[in-house]
């Protein structure tokens, strides 16, 4: 009873003042979404409690169907380009190449910017006339009239990778990848550094090398971190938010228009908040099914050391 | 290893360990080159006059290099005042976030209760939130407690929410030191509170090393808070500063650049000072989680 009593008294010490602040600013803010999601509210007049209304319009709405497929392709394009390209940047460099101390830096760089710098750098770099890219294709068009090609360098200048509906959400995905490689690539090299030397050893010395002690030993063996890199991926691939936001703000015409700008645009311009907290609902539980994967693999890393 | 073994025995037929192909180690120089165009085409394009750029083009020879530009940024379009915001959310945030981050993982791991587990599972689920789902009860709670557009809005807010990675991390770190530790000082007649303050605290000095490098780029970095629940222009962080920019100079892109790279400054300056722990940090979630 005393031991209890002298427990109880410091677990109020220590934890009483975190989980307060805690439950102030995340758990509550987070169950409180979920009841704004049943009304219709502008901020101003009375919330009024209209069921399912919210979800009902939002299926039928183009943009949020957009924003949902766009979310899509997001995933799709995050889990495979980067993931590849960084767990294939982890094996030539976990192999102890020269300067590999220079070739890392040069890709977990992107990381360490914020977000709203990479937009506004990779918003110039797509500037038609100003632009890095279109500057190195008139560059290139350049090479080919000067050799006897029938083309006009200054056609470059027309393409739009933010202003064209066709190209905007593809260059803005393009800034994310920028970014994503490196950080795939760290999870990989430190997955790497905790696989067992004497096991890959062992598999040397019966033969296996190349591709194959790759395909059957390293890569199973690297399951929990490629389980990991996908959950980060999907989650980060919702979350995008800054890049969609400053770079072309969902436009034009919804090309771009992803949930998590969707939602804030809806809140804050439109001053629907009963629809945007539904649309936060709908996005929670897209990312809750995945972050479930992510729980999972906690639990179990709990059991095993307890 | 494999290097200083063949060294040793030159006679030895083949290395266990092969390094990768010619062909593949181009493509990943070719592409770390690229992955730099950006931050080089950056820097080139901050030293050139708008004039210049605008009439000769990018790869002409610059006429004159000039500083002008981050000189505007910095004074005229109000850079400077921004990155002091930034700095008087970001630092007060961290330390709040770090102490409290450090009792929770002290209390979790040093006494045994049912709902251990359960806070524990509750703090990494927490942390792959999408920020969406506690943005508008966040804004009303703001008004409500009178703190909107106030620095302390955006303290409180990365604190707590930030309270969710940094304990998961601190509590498996402190799960690591040997029990027998605590209570031997308890023994000594050591309170509670010391015990944290002398044992645990310098103990889990080397993970908030690591936390404090990631979580400064993250919360520095934010851009989305700022937006929800700051509106004067004069508490703005540098992020949605510069966001802020770019409507008043438009197309001035030496600016705007130069500006951004100012931005860059205090998160690169704390990644290379502390990049093994910037590191350390990025990956603990991945491979002890």
């Amino acid at each position: 009873m005393a031991a209890s009593f002298y427990q109880a008294r410091w677990l109020v010490v220590f934890l009483g003042l975190p989980l307060l602040l805690y439950s102030v600013w995340v758990i509550y803010p987070f169950v409180r979404t979920f009841t704004l999601a049943f009304a219709s509210y502008d901020g101003l007049s009375p919330a009024q409690w209209i069921g399912w209304q919210n979800f009902r319009e939002m299926f039928q709405t183009e943009a949020f169907r957009l924003a949902l497929w766009h979310n899509l392709i997001w995933i799709l394009i995050f889990i495979t380009v980067p993931t590849s390209a960084g767990l294939g940047l982890a094996m030539v460099l976990n192999q102890g190449v020269r300067f590999d101390r220079f070739l890392k830096i040069a890709y977990y760089l992107p990381l360490v910017l914020a977000p709203v710098v990479t937009a506004m750098v990779w918003g110039w770099i797509y500037h038609p006339q100003q632009g890095l890219v279109n500057t190195v294709i008139a560059g290139f068009l350049g090479i080919l009239k000067a050799v006897g090609f029938n083309v006009n360098p200054e056609d470059a200048r027309n393409i739009g990778w933010l202003g064209d509906p066709k190209l905007a959400l593809i260059s803005v995905i393009g800034a994310a990848v920028w970014r994503q490689v490196g950080y795939v690539m760290v999870l990989y090299l430190a997955g790497l550094k905790t696989l067992d030397a004497e096991v890959l050893e062992a598999a040397k010395v019966d033969g296996a090398e190349g591709f194959n002690l790759f395909r059957y030993m390293i890569f199973p063996m690297l399951a929990p971190v490629t389980t990991v890199v996908v959950v980060i991926s999907i989650v980060d691939s919702l979350r995008s938010f800054d890049l969609v936001n400053v770079m072309t703000n969902g436009g034009p015409f919804n090309s771009s228009e992803v949930l998590a700008n969707y939602m804030v645009k809806t809140a804050f311009h439109d001053y629907r908040q009963g629809y945007a907290a539904a649309v936060a609902v709908i996005l929670f539980l897209i990312t809750f099914v995945f972050t479930l994967i992510y729980l999972r693999q906690v639990m179990r890393q709990e059991e095993r050391q307890s | 290893m494999s290097a200083a073994a063949s060294t040793q025995a030159p006679t030895r037929p083949r290395k266990l360990r092969r390094g990768p192909s010619p062909w593949v180690l181009g493509l990943v120089w070719f592409f770390a080159l690229v992955w730099l165009v950006p931050f080089v085409g950056a820097i080139i394009t901050s030293f050139r006059t708008f004039d210049d750029l605008n009439t000769r083009g990018f790869w002409s020879v610059p006429q004159e290099l000039t500083v002008n530009n981050y000189v505007r940024a910095w004074g005229q379009a109000g850079v400077s005042k921004y990155l002091l915001n930034s700095f008087e959310i970001t630092l007060p945030a961290l330390a709040l976030c770090m102490l409290f981050a450090s009792m929770c993982a002290y209390g979790l791991v040093r006494f045994r209760f049912q709902l251990s587990t359960p806070i524990y599972v509750m703090f990494v689920a927490g942390l792959m939130l999408p920020f969406q789902v506690l943005l508008l009860p966040v804004f009303f709670l703001a008004n409500k407690l009178h703190i909107y557009d106030t620095l302390w809005a955006l303290i409180l807010f990365h604190a707590a929410f930030q309270l969710g990675f940094c304990t998961f991390v601190l509590r498996n770190f402190m799960k690591t030191v040997p029990f027998s530790l605590f209570e031997s000082a308890l023994i000594d007649g050591a309170t509670e509170w010391t015990i944290f303050r002398r044992i645990a605290l310098p103990l889990l000095l080397p993970g908030l090393a690591a936390l404090a490098t990631l979580e400064f780029t993250w919360i520095f970095n934010d851009y989305l808070w700022a937006i929800v629940l700051l509106q004067s222009d004069k508490l703005k962080p540098i992020t949605t500063g510069l966001a802020n920019l770019r409507g008043q100079y438009i197309s001035d892109w030496p600016l705007m650049v130069a500006g951004s790279l100012i931005a860059t400054v205090p998160t690169l300056v704390v990644f290379f000072g502390l990049q093994r722990y910037f590191i350390d940090g990025l990956t603990v979630g991945a491979t002890k989680g």
